[in-house]
C-alpha cells in the first residue's frame, strides 16, 4: 500500500508540476495574473507531496518491506536503522527521488521567500524549475521507479554495499545534491531575465543569496565525500580525480565564478552576459554530472548499475534542457547589454580575469575527463586520464587565480593603479615570502613546491589582513576613534568574502604540508611490536576477534604514545560483512589539529603476524577545515543585513554610515 | 550574435560524442599486439610432465590461443564450443592453463572435454602479462609466421566463431 | 663503606647488566618493514600509481586489492629488482596492454588536443580578455555631467547626508 502511495503521490506531483509550467510561462509571456498566481501554490503542493513520496519509500527501508524491489536490493534486516534510512538514497532510483526532493525544495523555498518578486519574475523562475522537475520525475517513473514491486517479496535483502554503510554516506549525498540542485535556482533566474529581456543589478541582488547558499552546500559535499573517501578506502588519499569527483568539481568551479560575476552584476550592473552564461553553464554542468554517473559511458567508482536506456533518456533531457538555455542566450544574450565601463587595471578586470581563469580550468577538468570517450568514439585507441594529468593541468591554472585573490579584494573598482596596489601589498608580499622560504625549515625539509603553496596561501592572508587594515583605517579616519570600534561596522558580506577566502588558504596549506612531508610505513607486526612514525610510538597490543550488528572480523588495539607517554589509544579493524561477504578494512584515525595519524590492518601472514600500514599525515585536516572555512564564509555572506529587507525597512538611519558592502 | 552562439556549438559537439558513448564499453582494453609477433614462451606442457612447448614448436601453422582456467566461469560457457570446433578439425586450439593446478585442471578437462591439441601451463601469469591477458577467458588467432591477428576478450560466442574467427583462420591457412 | 666487590667484577656485572638490558630493547624493537627492501618499494609504489588497475573501476595498481593488481605489482618489482628503468618498465606495461594502463597519458598525435588544450584556452581567454577590455573602453563612452546633475551631486554629498546611501 505505502510504496503505491509513493507512485501515485510522484504522478500527481508530475501532473501538478505540468499545470504550474504551463500556467506560469504562458501567463508570464501574456502577463495574465491569474494564471501567473498559480505558481506558488503550485510549488507548495509539489514538495509536499514529493515528501510524501519520499517518507513512503524511507517507510518502506526501515520497515524492511522486502515486497519493494529497491529494499531488497539494497537493505537487509540485520542493517542498523539510520543505514536503512540512508539506503533510501543509496542506490540509482532512490537517489533520483533525493534530487526530486531537494529541487521542490528549493521551489518550495523560491515560492516562499519571494514576496519582494514582481510576479512575473517569480511565475517563470517556478515555471523552469517545474519543467525540469517534469523531466526527473518523468525519468523516475518511466526507467527507474523505486517503487517497483518484488513479487514474491525478498525473504532478507541483499544488504547496503558496505563501503556506504558509514555516517559519511548518509550526509555526503544530500548536502553535494542540495548544491547541485540549488544551482538550478539561479539557473532559472537567468533564463526568466532572458525571457522577460529585465537583466539589472537588482536582478543580480535577488539571485545572488541562492547562489552563495548552492554554492556553500556544493562545498560541504565535495569535501565530505573526499574525507569520506580518505577514512573509508584504507589508503589514505583524498582526491582521485575520478570521472564522478569531476563532475561535481566542475560545477562549483563554474559556480565560484558565477558568485563572484553576480558580485560585479549587482554592484555595477557589469558582466551581464557573463553572469547569464555562467548560471546556465554550471548548472549543465551539475545536469551532464548526472548524466556521467548514471549512463556508463565513463568508469567509475562511483557509477551507479547502468543501462543504455537511462543513458539515452538523461542525454535527451540534456539536450532540451541544456540546448535549450544556450539557444536561447544565443538569440536574447546580444539584447542584455554592456555593462559600465571600467579601465585595464581595476577590481572589474581582476575579477574578469578570475571568471576566465575558472572557466579554462573547468574546461580544462572537463577534457580530461571526456578525452578517452573522444578518442574512442573516433577510434583513435584507448587511454586513461589520471591525477598526473589533472595535477599537471589544474594547479599552474589555478595560481594566478589564487595571485589575483589578493588583488581583487583591495583594487578599486572601475579604475586602480598598478604602482598604487604595490605600494599597499608590498609587506603583505615580502611578509609571505620570507615565510614560504622560511616556514619548510621548520618542517624539515625545503622543497620549491611547498614553498610556492604557502607563498599562495600566506599571501592571500596576508593581504586579506591589509584589506581590513585598511577599512577599519578609512572608517577611523571619518568618524574617529581607534580601529577596532568599527570591526563590526562592517558588513557581514565583506567577512564572508574574507572568511572564504581564508579557508581557500587553509586549504592550500593543508594540501601543501601533506603532499610535502606525509611519510608511510608498510611494516609487519605482532602483539607488541611497535613502529615509531612522525614522532609517535605505536604499539600493537593484541588483537581480537569482534561482531558487529552485520559483520564480524578482527579489531587491533595500537596504543599511541609520544616520549614514553601514552597519548591515545587506536583500534583499527578488518570487518567481514556476512551478506555479502565483503571484506572492509576500517581504519583508525587519531585526528588532531596538526596532523592525522592513520593506522590500517593489511593482511594476516603466517606466524600470526599482521601487515600494519601507519601514516603521518601533517596537517591534512586543513584541507577539509579549510573546505568547511569557505562554506561558512557563503552563509556569513548570505547573513548580510541587505538580505533580511524586512528588517532594514524599518531601520532609522544611523550618524554614520557604513562603507559600501564589498 | 555569432560570438554567443559558441557555447551552443560546443554542447552540441559533446553531445556527439555523449551519444557515441553510449553504445562503447569504456572498460574494454583493446590488445596492441594485434599484427605483432606473438611473446615467444616456453611453458611446461600440462598433460606431459616434464616436456615443454614453445612458439617455435608451433610456427608454420595457424593456431587459436584459448586462455583458461578451471576456476572461471565464463570459460566453462564456451567450452562447449570449442570442443565442437576442434571436432571439426578447422584449426589446432592451444590451451594457456592460467593460474591454476594441474591437478585441479585435469579434472576439469576430463569433466568438461578437451579440445586441445596442447597445453601450456602459466602458473604465476607471466605469459599472460606478456599477451596482455587481463580476465579470462582470452583467444587469439596467431597465423603461420607467428604474428597475432585477433583477439576476442571473453567468453566465445557463436557469431564471433561463425563470423570473424573461423573466416579469418580460413584466410590465414589459405 | 666497605668494598662489595673486588675491581673487575664490577665492570663485568655492568657490561652484563647492559647486554641483557639491550636484549630487552630488542623486544621492544622497531617493527620490520614487509618489503625486504623499503626504497625499492618506495620505488614500485610511486610507480604502480602512475598505472591503471584493468579490472577495476578506476583504481590505480598501488591501490588496488585485485589479483591481476597483485601479480602486475610483482612483475613491476622484479623487473626493477632486475635494473630495469621506470621508462623501461612503462614501455613493457604498454606493450602488452596499450596506453588505457597508463594514467599519465603519453604525448603523441592522438593526445595533442589533450596537452595541448588547456594551454591554448588560456591564451584564447586571455586574448578575448584583452580585447573585450579595449573595446568596453571604446563603447561606453563616458558622459561629463550636467549642470543639473553637477549641482545635485554637491548637494547630496556635502548636505543630507542620510539620503546618500
Amino acid at each position: 500500500m505505502i510504496p503505491e502511495l509513493g507512485n501515485f503521490a510522484i504522478v500527481l506531483a508530475l501532473l501538478i508540476a505540468c499545470v504550474q509550467a504551463f500556467c506560469s510561462l504562458v501567463g508570464a509571456a501574456r502577463g495574465n495574473a491569474v494564471w501567473m498566481s498559480v505558481a506558488r501554490p503550485a510549488a507548495h503542493a509539489l514538495f509536499l507531496l514529493v515528501v510524501v513520496a519520499f517518507a513512503c519509500l524511507a517507510y518502506s527501508f526501515l520497515s524492511n518491506d522486502f515486497s519493494v524491489l529497491n529494499v531488497a536490493t539494497n537493505s537487509n534486516s540485520t542493517l542498523p536503522w539510520f543505514y536503512r534510512m540512508a539506503a533510501t538514497w543509496g542506490s540509482h532510483e532512490g537517489s533520483l527521488l533525493l534530487w526530486i526532493l531537494m529541487l521542490t525544495g528549493w521551489m518550495f523555498a523560491v515560492a516562499t521567500f519571494s514576496k519582494h518578486l514582481p510576479a512575473d519574475m517569480v511565475a517563470r523562475i517556478l515555471g523552469v524549475m517545474a519543467l525540469i522537475s517534469i523531466g526527473f520525475m518523468l525519468f523516475l517513473l518511466l526507467t527507474s521507479n523505486p517503487f517497483e514491486r518484488l513479487l514474491p517479496p525478498a525473504a532478507d535483502g541483499r544488504d547496503l554495499n558496505p563501503l556506504l554503510q558509514d555516517p559519511g554516506m548518509v550526509i555526503h549525498p544530500p548536502m553535494l545534491y542540495m548544491g547541485y540542485v540549488g544551482f538550478s535556482v539561479v539557473f532559472a533566474f537567468a533564463i526568466a531575465a532572458l525571457l522577460s529581456g529585465r537583466l539589472d543589478s537588482t536582478w543580480a541582488r535577488w539571485s545572488r543569496p541562492w547562489t552563495t547558499v548552492a554554492w556553500s552546500f556544493l562545498t560541504v559535499g565535495i569535501a565530505l565525500g573526499s574525507w569520506w573517501a580518505y577514512y573509508e578506502l584504507g589508503w589514505g588519499g583524498w582526491w582521485f580525480w575520478d570521472p564522478v569527483e569531476n563532475a561535481s568539481f566542475m560545477p562549483w568551479l563554474t559556480g565560484t565564478a558565477l558568485m563572484h560575476s553576480l558580485a560585479v552584476t549587482e554592484k555595477r550592473g557589469g558582466f551581464k552576459a557573463w553572469t547569464v552564461l555562467l548560471a546556465i553553464i554550471t548548472f549543465s554542468l551539475s545536469l551532464l554530472g548526472t548524466f556521467l554517473v548514471r549512463s556508463g559511458v565513463l568508469t567509475s567508482v562511483h557509477a551507479f548499475a547502468t543501462d543504455p536506456e537511462r543513458g539515452v533518456f538523461i542525454l535527451i533531457f540534456l539536450i532540451f534542457v541544456v540546448g535549450g538555455s544556450l539557444a536561447l542566450y544565443a538569440w536574447r544574450a546580444p539584447r542584455v547589454g554592456l555593462g559600465g565601463r571600467f579601465e585595464l587595471v581595476s577590481r572589474e578586470s581582476a575579477l574578469l580575469a578570475n571568471n576566465v581563469l575558472l572557466l579554462v580550468a573547468a574546461a580544462s577538468v572537463l577534457l580530461g575527463t571526456l578525452y578517452p570517450l573522444f578518442l574512442d568514439a573516433l577510434g583513435l585507441g584507448k587511454i586513461s586520464v589520471g591525477p598526473p594529468y589533472f595535477n599537471a593541468v589544474f594547479v599552474p591554472l589555478m595560481a594566478p587565480a589564487l595571485f589575483l585573490m589578493g588583488i581583487g579584494p583591495i583594487a578599486r573598482w572601475k579604475k586602480a593603479g598598478i604602482p598604487d596596489l604595490g605600494k599597499r601589498l608590498k609587506w603583505a608580499f615580502g611578509v609571505a615570502l620570507l615565510c614560504a622560504l622560511l616556514l619548510p625549515f621548520t618542517m624539515g625539509r625545503w622543497s620549491p613546491m611547498i614553498s610556492f603553496g604557502l607563498l599562495l596561501a600566506i599571501w592571500i592572508i596576508a593581504s586579506g589582513l591589509v584589506n581590513l587594515w585598511e577599512r577599519t583605517t578609512q572608517l577611523a579616519l571619518v568618524g574617529g576613534g581607534r580601529r577596532v570600534k568599527y570591526l563590526k561596522r562592517l558588513p557581514r558580506g565583506y567577512y564572508g568574502m574574507l572568511l572564504a577566502h581564508f579557508g581557500v588558504a587553509v586549504f592550500i596549506i593543508g594540501v601543501t604540508l601533506v603532499n610535502g612531508y606525509e611519510t608511510e610505513k608498510d611494516v609487519r607486526m605482532k602483539p607488541g611490536s611497535t613502529v615509531a612514525i612522525g614522532g609517535y610510538d605505536l604499539r600493537l597490543e593484541r588483537l581480537e576477534d569482534m561482531v558487529g550488528p552485520n559483520y564480524s572480523g578482527i579489531r587491533g588495539v595500537v596504543t599511541v604514545m609520544k616520549n614514553g607517554r601514552v597519548v591515545n589509544m587506536m583500534y583499527p579493524e578488518k570487518r567481514l560483512y556476512n551478506v555479502q561477504q565483503m571484506p572492509m578494512t576500517e581504519a583508525a584515525i587519531d585526528t588532531g589539529f596538526t596532523r592525522d595519524l592513520y593506522v590500517s590492518l593489511g593482511e594476516p601472514l603466517d606466524g600470526g603476524d599482521w601487515v600494519v600500514r601507519v601514516y603521518h599525515k601533517p596537517f591534512i585536516d586543513w584541507i577539509w577545515g579549510g573546505a568547511f572555512l569557505m562554506a561558512m564564509g557563503g552563509i556569513v555572506a548570505v547573513s548580510d543585513r541587505r538580505y533580511r529587507l524586512a528588517k532594514a525597512r524599518n531601520q532609522k538611519p544611523e550618524a554614520v554610515k557604513d562603507v559600501a558592502p564589498a | 550574435m555569432a560570438r554567443h552562439l559558441i557555447p551552443l556549438l560546443v554542447f552540441v559537439v559533446i553531445v556527439g560524442f555523449l551519444w557515441a558513448g553510449l553504445s562503447l564499453n569504456p572498460r574494454e582494453v583493446p590488445s596492441p599486439l594485434i599484427d605483432k609477433p606473438a611473446p615467444e614462451f616456453s611453458l611446461p606442457k600440462l598433460r606431459e610432465q616434464g616436456a615443454v612447448l614453445r612458439t617455435d614448436d608451433l610456427r608454420g601453422q595457424v593456431w587459436l590461443l584459448n586462455v583458461f582456467a578451471s576456476w572461471c566461469t565464463p570459460c566453462l560457457e564456451e567450452h562447449p564450443l570449442l570442443v565442437d570446433l576442434a571436432k571439426r578439425n578447422v584449426v589446432p586450439v592451444y590451451g594457456l592453463n592460467y593460474k591454476d593446478q594441474r591437478a585441479v585442471a585435469l579434472k576439469w578437462l576430463r569433466r568438461h572435454g578437451d579440445p586441445y591439441t596442447g597445453i601450456m601451463v602459466d602458473v604465476e601469469g607471466r605469459t599472460g602479462i606478456e599477451y596482455g591477458v587481463y580476465g579470462v577467458p582470452e583467444t587469439f588467432v596467431i597465423d603461420k609466421r607467428g604474428v597475432i591477428r585477433f583477439k576476442h576478450i571473453g567468453p566465445l560466442t557463436p557469431q564471433v566463431l561463425e563470423e570473424k574467427i573461423v573466416p579469418l583462420v580460413k584466410r590465414l591457412q589459405a | 663503606m666497605t668494598r662489595v666487590m673486588s675491581g673487575w667484577k664490577l665492570p663485568v656485572i655492568f657490561l652484563a647488566s647492559l647486554y641483557v638490558l639491550q636484549a630487552f630493547c630488542a623486544l621492544a624493537e622497531e617493527a620490520p618493514s614487509v618489503a625486504a627492501d623499503p626504497v625499492l618499494e618506495k620505488r614500485v609504489m610511486r610507480l604502480s600509481e602512475e598505472l591503471r588497475c584493468l579490472v577495476c573501476q578506476n583504481q590505480s595498481l598501488s591501490d588496488s586489492n585485485a589479483e591481476l593488481a597483485t601479480d602486475l605489482r610483482n612483475q613491476v618489482r622484479e623487473m626493477m629488482q632486475a635494473g630495469k628503468s621506470d621508462a623501461q618498465i612503462r614501455d613493457y606495461m604498454v606493450a602488452s596492454y596499450g596506453d588505457f594502463i597508463l594514467y599519465d597519458p603519453p604525448f603523441k598525435m592522438t593526445t595533442l588536443v589533450l596537452w595541448v588544450g588547456p594551454f591554448l584556452l588560456l591564451v584564447l581567454g586571455a586574448v578575448m580578455l584583452a580585447r573585450n577590455l579595449k573595446q568596453r573602453r571604446q563603447a561606453v563612452s563616458e558622459q561629463p555631467l550636467t549642470s543639473e546633475q553637477r549641482a545635485r551631486a554637491r548637494t547630496l554629498l556635502s548636505g543630507n547626508q542620510d539620503e546618500a546611501q
